[in-house]
């Protein structure tokens, strides 16, 4: 066991913790952030996204020594930020979310897209989206609605 | 101009999802908590010999068919008995569930399963149809292995075959396809006031109730079942939820702690029921003009090794193989077929699709003979009102695929498309039509379900609904609450509906077979009626309504003759495509749809439906691959098995042509599954002609369009 302290949504936390434990456990059960999903544990749908070091990783390939001093932002801070709640916003005004089990991480990468583009067209959102798998929308609805945020902020 | 009560809302789920508020199963604290894992079968078919456990510290224990509480069966109670909830001797495909192992530590359960020895006599499985049929290694189910074999007629076929210019004959196949909801099945099993309880991720909590009730014996108000937010099943969740149940309360039961079985992608993908893969043969007797005089169709679906609901999948598979057209004269065969593996169930189409694949590539096969377009050739066959189905039923509301058809080739130019690209150019075009019929089939809904709900008025002026449908993805969370606050004429925040818990709801049946709006959602709308009368009679009060079948319907369940269906929902899909003449690789260009839901209770509710749908029979049709070797599936994983992602398909173009039902809530009618049925054909039919071939199976991988070029 070792201790690691980082920066979790805004807060320090410091935890025990086998360095090899995945992260997704680590935040999930440790550290309740229960908006992040495992859909698959081997980071091929990106339910788990999380951004490290304003990175966006899936949680499940990254073993928790690693992130020993980092900064960790979930869906729980994103969600309170002015571009969170837009892209929520415009989820739920699209019709982007069904099941809802793809969307929290869904919106996680939305959030990295938009804040990390200068322009955003359908086809790139398609691109930068592509992590993301979600069985239910067929995701027209989803990129209409990153798009209409992208406009928004006039990107 | 569509029904006000088309124009959208936001979904009532969308904020609690998208802030990652809402709790699923594995997400809710249950305090203390025990985990369970399946100890499952290594091979695909013989006879356990030996079970060697490990030691086992102190909190583990080991659960299987000898803790079935005395007088409890120990099977899944699905339709048939035959399902072992835990295997005995007989092991009869990879992954069926022997036992649990539970206790305190996940990682010492990983650790303990390992050491886990089970000896078996292997013996020889049948795995393909064709060794299913051939009863290879000896009969899994009675003697021939059929679960069953259904035989119907329509006009003469005798006589339209006798008469037959010629005959020509194709056979079709479709493969088994994974639902992949993005959430794994899971439960937590507990004694709640002293009730035995289950949360669980699922379509149909009475479902889990009455198999629970089977395996425990205990009396119905014993037991209950919640459903916990649940994300996506698309059939994955109707039975096998009920399988996965049964072992859990039996741990439950024995160790009298709280039990979660949650499990990972690749168990689920391994373990878990798929859509039934099939074989159809259809012979043709045509004219000196190469109509059709009649057809003989004989279809096959792999059932895997216990029969779950394929009786019932193929019913509607059967009744779905004339689809949207009329022909004179018909003899249909429909075989289930039993084999070592996992044993086949729902999926969004419920054998639908697998039909409209196998009549919509022979259509269009028979046009391509007469030289004539395909949809000039099908449209001499459209089923009109008053028109006879292949059950010998009557078509009793309006069928307005002439007018979709007008509006939707105007869109996508079908026509210069054809024309100009000619066949063999590697650009094609492909138009699929369909129908799906609503809510269960034949007197299902009548004799089976009996669905029953309840509308309450709470204090404060609240409504709320009491009924079984779970909201899945589907939206029924909202277009429930839109139907009673429209009728009742009050504002949708006074209407509550939460995620049924059998201890407090009447059973209105499974969330299944496009019947949540189409059945229950009717029902809604009557009581809500009712209740408008009484609204001033007191603070609190209820009312409850029963479904009656429609009146001048008739149906001979044994004979498989009538009205198969209350009414059908109609779709037409065109896809177009680009096939890379030097990889193969088909890109697709463009995909358009019109469909004919009666009124939407929610326009963006069903456009969602429509195009969540249509993709995973893109997947279907191009991409999913899901493969056997020695009953074990090569595709167990998400790297594995291709779903489409946002690049695959471009933006789809979804229009909705107004045809109310009289049956449906404000003249809805079902949408869930029927924008799955027709996807896969057009882009079939798009890709034969882009290479100029017939194409007899999907997926239509880039290697099987390489193989047929190469012929």
């Amino acid at each position: 066991m070792n201790t690691i302290k980082f920066n979790l949504d805004g807060k320090i936390v410091e935890i025990e913790t086998e360095p090899f434990k995945r992260l997704i456990d680590l935040l999930r059960y440790d550290l309740n952030v229960m908006g992040i999903k495992e859909g698959c544990g081997e980071g091929e749908c990106g339910a788990c996204v999380i951004l490290l070091d304003d990175k966006l990783v899936n949680s499940c390939l990254i073993a928790a020594g690693i992130i020993d001093g980092a900064k960790i932002e979930t869906i729980d801070s994103i969600k309170e930020t002015p571009l969170g709640k837009s892209i929520i916003e415009a989820f739920a005004d699209f019709g982007a979310v069904q099941c809802g089990f793809c969307t929290p991480g869904m919106v996680v990468a939305s959030y990295y897209i938009l804040k990390n583009s200068a322009k955003l067209t359908e086809d790139e959102i398609r691109y930068k989206l592509s992590g993301n798998i979600c069985r239910c929308t067929g995701y027209d609805s989803i990129v209409r609605a990153v798009l209409n945020v992208a406009n928004t902020m006039g990107k | 101009m569509f029904h006000k009560i088309s124009t959208s809302v936001k979904r009532l789920d969308s904020f609690s999802k998208a802030r990652g508020d809402a709790q699923y199963i594995d997400d809710i604290d249950f305090g203390e908590i025990f985990h369970a894992l399946l100890i499952t079968s290594q091979i695909s078919r013989g006879v356990i010999k030996v079970i060697k456990l490990p030691y086992l510290p102190e909190g583990y224990n080991v659960v299987t068919k000898d803790d079935v509480p005395m007088g409890g069966k120990n099977v899944v109670n699905i339709i048939n008995l035959d399902w072992p909830a835990f295997a005995t001797e007989e092991v009869n495909y990879y992954g069926q569930t022997i036992g649990l192992i539970v206790g305190p530590d996940k990682n010492k359960l990983f650790e303990l399963l390992n050491k886990i020895e089970i000896v078996y006599e292997e013996k020889e499985g049948a795995f393909t149809i064709d060794e299913g049929l051939n009863c290879k290694g000896g009969p899994i189910y009675g003697h021939n292995n059929l679960f069953v074999d259904y035989n119907f007629e329509k006009g003469n076929p005798t006589k339209a075959f006798n008469e037959a210019y010629r005959v020509i004959e194709e056979e079709y196949e479709t493969p088994f396809q994974e639902q992949v909801y993005m959430e794994t099945q899971g439960m937590v099993g507990l004694i709640e006031d002293g009730k035995l309880t289950l949360y669980a991720s699922c379509q149909c909590p009475f479902y889990i109730k009455k198999a629970l009730c089977t395996i425990l014996n205990l009396e119905t108000e014993k037991v209950v079942v919640k459903q916990t937010v649940t994300g996506g099943g698309f059939g994955g969740k109707e039975n096998f939820p009920s399988m996965l149940a049964a072992v859990l309360m039996v741990a439950v039961n024995k160790i009298r702690k709280p039990i979660k079985l949650i499990l990972d992608r690749k168990e689920d993908m391994t373990i878990t029921s798929k859509r039934h893969s099939s074989r159809t043969k259809i012979r043709a007797a045509l004219d000196k003009n190469d109509y059709i005089l009649g057809l003989d169709i004989d279809m096959i679906l792999n059932g895997g090794a216990y029969e779950s609901c394929s009786k019932v999948v193929l019913q509607r598979a059967i009744f779905h193989i004339n689809s949207v057209y009329d022909f004179e004269n018909v003899k249909v065969r429909g075989r289930a077929v039993a084999t070592n593996t996992v044993p086949t169930d729902a999926f969004r189409g419920f054998g639908t699709p697998q039909a409209v694949f196998a009549i919509e590539l022979f259509m269009s096969h028979l046009a391509k003979l007469k030289k004539e377009n395909d949809v000039i050739f099908k449209k001499h066959y459209f089923i009109k009102r008053g028109g006879k189905t292949v059950t010998n039923g009557i078509m009793h509301t309006d069928v307005k695929l002439e007018e979709m058809w007008a509006a939707i080739k105007e869109k996508c130019n079908y026509e210069e498309k054809v024309k100009d690209f000619g066949r063999g150019n590697f650009k094609g075009v492909g138009a699929a039509f369909y129908l799906h019929g609503g809510g269960f089939t034949g007197d299902g809904e009548f004799k089976i379900i009996k669905s029953k709900v309840k509308l309450r008025i709470l204090k404060g002026g609240y409504v709320e609904i009491l009924a079984s449908n779970v909201e899945m993805g589907q939206g029924v969370l909202t277009t429930f609450c839109k139907i009673v606050a429209e009728e009742l004429n009050i504002p949708l925040d006074r209407v509550i509906y939460q995620n049924p818990d059998t201890s407090r709801v009447p059973d209105s049946g499974p969330t299944v077979a496009s019947r949540s709006i189409f059945i229950v959602g009717k029902l809604l709308q009557k009581a809500a009626a009712k209740l408008k009368e009484k609204w001033n009679l007191s603070d609190e009060c209820e009312v409850e309504e029963n479904y009656e079948s429609p009146v001048g319907l008739f149906w001979d369940g044994d004979a498989l003759q009538g009205d198969a269906y209350v009414d059908y929902s109609y779709g037409i899909c065109v896809v177009e495509v680009l096939v890379d003449p030097i990889t193969f690789e088909v890109k697709t260009i463009g995909i358009w749809s019109i469909h004919d839901v009666g009124t939407p209770i929610d326009l963006k509710i069903v456009e969602g439906q429509i195009c969540g749908g249509i993709l995973q029979a893109m997947g279907y049709g191009y991409l999913e691959k899901l493969e056997l070797k020695n009953g074990r599936y090569y595709q167990n994983t998400m790297t594995d098995y291709i779903i489409p992602t946002s690049l695959d398909f471009p933006t789809m173009d979804i229009m909705l042509f107004e045809n109310t039902s009289p049956f449906g809530p404000f003249g809805a009618k079902g949408v869930g599954e029927l924008p799955f049925d027709g996807a896969a054909a057009a882009f079939t039919l798009a890709v034969s002609m882009a290479i100029d071939r017939d194409l007899k199976k999907i997926p239509v991988t880039p290697e099987y369009i390489f193989e047929v070029l190469r012929h």
